[in-house]
């Protein structure tokens, strides 16, 4: 164990907050049996990553400086997603690349910034809080998560620890879910297309849940499998670790 | 070739509603990704390899005049002659040139990418020059008088009963009963067409998968020999390549040869890997006695000073476009010019204008799987977003999603602003929606419900409850 409990400033992402917020608590609750003091700073709102790609890098500069001074002073940032995550760490460098006075805190921030997932398992080298979820899962892996940050193994060992998940592997793992932010609806047709695809891939997997660590992926894979009446559960996988999915409804699922 | 770049909803509609085509991008799938994976598992040097390749093409863009004119001077010294072409107008005109000096009636054709971007064959036809395309797939689509889906393998799009009628159609000196039903069978028959062709034809012409600046060479890389028999049979050779394919030696081509057929389709090597230097000496049994050499800037230049210059290390193997969600959901015709999928979206609008090929860069999800398998190390994603960019500043992206941009902004940039927004927006959503959970259809989010049920918001948002619970704020 730690000797100093590190403070941890949540970015809860504009999705999570907005959208499902149980995620957001599922990450509190994991990062502070992790021995994490969790804050969540106010002025956080969005990472700026639809404004990034849709070419807008002023808006972006100015959500990113927003970012920046909202986390300066937490030992780290905790993000529960890989595309958000991915957006600090690889992207806000791009952004400033050319303006040296905001070099530094830029670095600072990329240096203590990580995915939910990776940070529970190579900061605090801990496991999931003792949870229990007897059913056969999949695990997508969201692309900026998997390309620009690695992540893969992190969320499969924490899901290893989880009493009574059994993951079975999907052909298309790897492959887009056909969310990519805006493009969903600017090209709703082609998005339908590709979706369908892993909604096929989940379904011959033959499991009752799928997990991911991104909740665009989920809600745009999630809203298709239910479209099409498929009976599969769809969760964040921070909700499983945290044994929190007894009263939350998976996505898509009424009360 | 005109361009349908600016129709690409359309075009990707009419793509998707075809079920012969999502047949053939079904059975395209994963085939050259497995084989890509494989070869490369057996090549535990490969990542070093694409390190390699990308310095060699990184050094020679940071010195491609002296190069070129090295190359200039090696294939004039064999008795080649090199012929500088600012665009595509200036290429075709040279060629139909050198085809009229040597009274040529028929021309052969190799594959060649940059043939279609100047649209070689229109042009020759409307001068009563016959081309005669050699490539089995590219002979295919000249039947069908349609450019290629895919830049090495053109007909992907078609299944073989298509090609059956092609060439019910074009062949009438064979009984019209035959059957033709067996890809092996419409080989034959294709070989026996296109022997008399290459037999009778007067100028050969091929692209060029790398130019070699020490000894004035070019290499061509193919799987069926056509590029050999247009090269070495007819009087007259010309060679079409941009000005990017030029490598300083022949160990830096191998290099690239050793990524490029991997790449690929998975191959070790190509079945035929011909280099050729210069005209027919006379000690040489056959090839071509005259030999020219077309270097075709038509944007290349302007590219080298932007940056999009990266791009310019494209070796055409293909490894972006069949690892592409969106190509393979719609096919490459959809893309409307030449090039098609990852680096389509990111070459044609540098080459034709991001007024006319806009949609193509928004058109992905940024889901970085080109990138991670391009040998050449291209930040295709980057460039992509660097063309969105360049939209956005010049207001050239949709109306709808401009505003939409500047709405979201202007409260993502005032955050009790967007707090209190978000709480009423979520709030009034999370009421109508909770019990079902999800919501089939909603004014306004049309693009999300069209393809898909829009699950509910919980409710209040994270941020109202994390203030209900007294929670940590600094």
């Amino acid at each position: 164990m730690r000797a100093h409990r590190p403070t941890v400033g949540l970015f809860v992402t504009c999705l999570v907050d907005t959208m499902r917020p149980s995620v957001g608590f599922a990450a509190v609750k994991l990062l502070e049996s992790a021995g994490c003091d969790v804050i969540v700073p106010a002025g956080q709102t969005c990472c700026g990553q639809p404004a990034y790609n849709s070419g807008d890098t002023a808006d972006a500069a100015a959500i990113a400086r927003q970012v920046i001074e909202a986390f300066a002073k937490v030992d780290y940032v905790v993000v529960p997603s890989g595309s958000c995550a991915g957006t600090i760490k690889v992207h806000y460098p791009e952004l400033f690349a050319d303006d040296p006075k905001m070099r530094d805190a830029v670095q600072r921030l990329v240096e203590r910034t990580w995915e939910l997932t990776s940070f529970l398992t190579e900061v605090m080298q801990t496991g999931p809080i003792a949870s229990s979820y007897p059913h056969k899962v999949t695990y997508h892996d969201s692309c900026s998560g998997l390309r620009e940050l690695g992540i893969k193994a992190q969320p499969r060992a924490l899901l290893a620890q989880v009493e009574g998940v059994e993951l079975t592997e999907l052909q298309t793992a790897e492959t887009c879910c056909g969310f990519g932010g805006l493009f969903c609806v600017k090209y709703p047709e082609i998005s339908g297309k590709i979706v369908d695809a892993k909604v096929d891939d989940v379904l011959a997997s033959g499991a009752d849940t799928l997990l991911g660590g991104d909740l665009g992926c989920l809600l745009n894979i999630s809203g298709r499998l239910h479209r099409r009446g498929a009976n599969v559960h769809v969760r964040h996988v921070a909700e499983v670790l945290a044994d929190a999915t007894g009263d939350t409804p998976a996505i898509g699922e009424g009360k | 070739m005109d361009s349908t770049a600016r129709l690409f909803p359309e075009n990707a509609h009419r793509a998707l509603e075809d079920r012969q085509l999502q047949s053939a991008l079904a059975r395209f799938g994963e085939g050259f990704p497995v084989k890509r994976r494989n070869a490369i598992d057996r090549l535990p040097e490969f990542e070093a390899l694409r390190d390699a390749g990308k310095a060699i093409k990184e050094h020679t863009l940071e010195h491609l005049d002296y190069y070129l004119e090295q190359f200039e001077t090696k294939v004039t010294e064999v008795g080649g002659r090199v012929h500088w072409c600012t665009d595509a107008e200036a290429a075709r005109q040279k060629i139909l040139e050198i085809c009229r000096a040597s009274g040529a009636r028929t021309v052969t054709k190799a594959k060649s990418m940059i043939g279609e971007e100047i649209g070689i064959n229109e042009f020759l036809e409307h001068h009563s020059v016959k081309p005669v395309e050699t490539d089995l797939g590219e002979y295919i689509i000249q039947l069908r008088h349609e450019p290629p889906s895919h830049i090495i393998v053109p007909a992907v799009h078609l299944s073989k009963e298509q090609v059956a009628d092609a060439f019910r159609a074009a062949h009438p000196q064979f009984p019209s009963d035959r059957v033709l039903e067996e890809p092996r069978v419409m080989l034959d028959e294709a070989r026996e067409v296109l022997r008399r062709e290459f037999l009778s034809a007067d100028v050969g012409i091929t692209g060029a998968n790398m130019l070699v600046a020490e000894t004035g060479s070019i290499i061509l890389v193919t799987n069926e020999g056509n590029a050999d028999l247009t090269q070495t049979l007819p009087r007259v050779q010309i060679v079409i390549a941009s000005i990017e394919k030029v490598v300083p030696t022949l160990e830096d081509a191998t290099t690239i040869l050793r990524l490029l057929a991997r790449s690929a389709t998975g191959q070790e090597l190509s079945v035929y890997t011909t280099f050729t230097t210069g005209p027919k000496r006379p000690e040489d049994l056959d090839g071509p006695e005259e030999y020219h050499v077309l270097l075709l800037d038509n944007g290349r230049t302007s590219m080298l000073g932007n940056e999009f210059k990266e791009m310019l290390r494209c070796i055409r193997c293909g490894a972006c476009i069949n690892h592409c969600p969106v190509y393979a959901a719609v096919g490459g015709h959809a893309y409307g010019w030449v090039y098609s999928g990852p680096m389509g979206a990111v070459l044609i609008p540098n080459l034709i204008g991001v007024g006319e090929a806009g949609h193509l860069p928004n058109a992905s999800t940024l889901c970085g799987r080109c990138e991670e398998v391009c040998p050449m190390r291209i930040p295709l994603p980057r460039m992509l977003r660097q063309l969105r960019e360049k939209q956005f500043e010049a207001k050239l992206s949709p109306k709808p999603i401009r505003w939409g941009l500047w709405g979201w902004a202007f409260l993502a940039r005032r955050p009790a602003l967007y707090k209190l927004a978000m709480r009423v927006g979520v709030g009034t959503l999370g009421a109508i929606g909770r019990r079902r959970g999800r919501f089939r259809s909603l004014p306004m989010a049309s693009g999300w419900t069209q393809a898909r049920d829009l699950p509910s918001p919980q409710g209040p948002t994270f941020q109202q409850l994390w203030s209900a619970r007294g929670g940590r704020r600094q």
